[in-house]
């Protein structure tokens, strides 16, 4: 087991992408560390930096305080799950978990128990002598985790393993991924552009955007408090609603304008006249009638979700942009119907002009009044 | 059938046809006697039998040339894959500075005409006292050899998935491992491929077996044949007879490995 830690590592591709840029990162022995983020984000490649399938343009990687950065993958001791799980085509399930082993001299028969143990714990006994072709999705994807399982490697690297399988296989290899994790106590770094994977996956997740580390920490932190703009839009589902407002000053208050209404916020710093955003999770908003509301707007679409129905108003003031709303399914709710929608008064999130987090703490004083705000 | 299958298999039946009756002339012929074979040509033949093989195998022994054709297209089609694939592996895989000017002078050494370059060949293989030797002419053969079998290889490596041999990197395999484990078992069209082009040159290769053998205990089965005109006649029997006997291990080759050509190597490594 192992800790990794990168520091002001960056990866400039010969094309001029940077992939990484000044990355410095300390993951502990132990942790299942997430790197989410949309494609392109640069999260793949920090992975292959750590598997040493890329090098590095700059800084240095290292594993228990020792320099990795120059050595070769081969002598790393880490083990990788890809997301294509490239098993060896041409070898049997049972040689692709030794294969490892073999490479590395463990006795054949170690490495007889370890397959079989891996396999017992995968449920993948059956399938040992079956060739790679021979299997489905889900079974190629477990004999990938199978492989790497049975090395006892340092630490565990994954590629977007889930994102072959289908919907329900994917929550339930999930739920194993998380348990195999607990059993295993190993450090293990999983990349995925799934915010929910990563939500309920990581020990801490880190946010990554063109490059760069956006936010990171444990996923509930980065959930309740995001740094910015770009983590409350991309954490959570369905995603937070973004609406663009100027703050307006008047002597010790300040408001937070729209076209249509105006929210006061205790915790607003920015100076008068200056474009803010504030920002509402669809499932911290009420509806309610037209009058009992803060704001007031009409329906445009239900997505009924089951348990739960996502509507998206148009609220008043707020131009073209549907604001998302997660209602009970007990209450009936049909498109064109005119609603009242009430804000949380602790669960607001304020964002500067350049999409950075203000405020030290999340509960904030709120008035919502529904007059013509200055613009 | 409509009218417009019935036109194609017609016109692929004409080709083949086209294509099969030279052998079949050639099989019929190094049956026929000798007295017949100048005859009015009939396309059954009327008596068969078996002087000009015996003629070939007992006074001339075609043996020797035979073997000698073997042993030195058979040391170079080996040669030229295990080579070949390693210096293929590199281009295709591995990071270093001027790898494609590396492939492109490979490719240079391929272009001379063969004609120019005999007879600076013929020296150094003087000065080397590899002339008469199958060395001599096995390394001639590896500079055409080579180049083909290196082009041929690195296209067919870099189509392999690339994240199969990292997963074997990562399992802590190194590279030529990862060559003789991974690599050339999901390869075996692209060898077999090579080993048919390479055998098939070196076994019908002429001007330099030609040069560079001096007597006929090395002679290769194309100079052997050639030289079985003598000054006064041309056993034509014997030369068709011989032209069987040269096709046949060439026929058995591309037999053999053109089983392992099948399309599907690689099915079942990553998510198509």
């Amino acid at each position: 087991m192992a800790s990794i830690a990168l520091s002001n590592v960056s990866k400039i591709f010969a094309n001029g992408h940077a992939a990484a840029l000044d990355l410095t990162l300390e993951i502990p022995d132990g942790e299942l560390l997430v790197l989410v983020g949309p494609s392109g984000s640069g999260k793949s490649t920090v992975l292959r930096l750590i598997a040493g399938l890329e090098m590095p343009t700059s800084g240095r990687l290292s594993i228990d305080g020792r320099d990795l950065t120059n050595v070769a993958p081969q002598d790393r001791d880490l083990a990788m799950v890809f997301q294509s799980y490239a098993l060896y085509p041409h070898k049997s399930v049972r040689e692709n978990l030794a294969f490892g082993l073999r490479v590395r001299r463990v006795p054949a028969k170690r490495i007889d128990e370890r397959v079989r143990a891996t396999a017992a714990m995968l449920g993948i006994e059956p399938l040992l002598d079956r060739k790679p072709a021979q299997l489905s999705g889900g079974e190629r994807q477990r004999v990938a985790l199978g492989r790497v399982i049975a090395r006892e490697p340092r630490a565990f690297l994954l590629d977007e393993p889930l994102s072959n399988l289908d919907p329900l296989l994917r929550v339930a290899t999930r739920a194993e991924l998380a348990l195999l994790h607990r059993r295993l106590a190993a450090t293990m770094v999983y990349v995925t552009h799934d915010q929910e994977e990563a939500m309920t996956l990581g020990t801490r997740i880190a946010v990554m955007r063109a490059g760069r580390i956006e936010q990171i920490g444990p996923p509930l932190e980065v959930f309740r408090r995001p740094a910015n703009v770009f983590v409350a839009r991309f954490v959570g589902s369905p995603a937070m609603n973004l609406w663009p407002c100027r703050c307006a000053r008047e002597e010790s208050r300040a408001r937070a304008v729209t076209p249509g209404f105006s929210l006061e916020l205790n915790g607003l710093t920015s100076p008068h006249g200056a474009p803010v955003v504030v920002g509402v999770r669809p499932h911290d908003l009420q509806m309610s009638s037209p009058e009992e509301g803060d704001v007031r707007g009409r329906i445009e679409i239900v997505e009924p979700l089951g348990s739960a129905a996502l509507i998206h108003v148009r609220i008043e003031g707020l131009g073209t942009e549907l604001t998302r709303v997660m209602v009970g399914s007990d209450r009936a709710v049909k498109a064109d119907e005119e609603i009242g929608v009430r804000l949380p008064r602790n669960r607001i999130h304020l964002f500067d002009e350049n999409g950075e987090r203000i405020g030290s703490n999340d509960v904030l004083e709120v008035t919502a009044a529904r007059e013509t705000g200055c613009t | 059938m409509t009218g417009r299958s019935l036109w194609r298999s017609l016109a692929s039946g004409v080709l083949v046809a086209a294509f099969l009756l030279p052998l079949y002339w050639a099989v019929v012929s190094s049956f026929t006697p000798e007295r017949q074979l100048f005859a009015a040509p009939t396309l059954v033949p009327r008596t068969l039998v078996l002087d000009h093989y015996r003629a070939l195998f007992g006074e001339r022994d075609f043996w020797t040339p035979v073997r000698n054709s073997l042993i030195v297209a058979g040391a170079t089609t080996m040669l030229s894959v295990a080579l070949g694939s390693v210096c293929a592996y590199a281009i295709a895989r591995l990071r270093f500075r001027g790898k494609g000017l590396t492939l492109a002078f490979i490719l240079a050494v391929s272009m001379f005409p063969q004609i120019s370059i005999v007879s600076p060949l013929y020296l150094m293989l003087r000065e080397l006292r590899l002339l008469n030797t199958y060395p001599g002419l096995v390394l001639p053969y590896l500079t055409f050899a080579m180049p083909l079998a290196v082009w041929l290889l690195v296209g067919f490596f870099r189509q392999l998935p690339e994240a199969v041999e990292q997963a074997a990197l990562m399992d802590g395999a190194g590279r030529l491992r990862i060559l003789w484990e991974i690599v050339l078992p999901l390869s075996w069209p692209g060898i077999a491929s090579v080993a048919i082009l390479t055998f098939l040159y070196s076994w019908n290769e002429f001007l330099f077996a030609l040069s560079f053998t001096l007597g006929p205990e090395r002679y290769t089965v194309p100079v052997a044949i050639t030289l079985f005109r003598g000054q006064y006649q041309v056993p034509w029997g014997q030369i068709l007879a011989a032209a069987i006997v040269a096709t046949l291990p060439v026929a058995a080759i591309v037999l053999v490995a053109q089983r392992r050509i099948v399309s599907g190597l690689t099915e079942g490594a990553v998510k198509g």
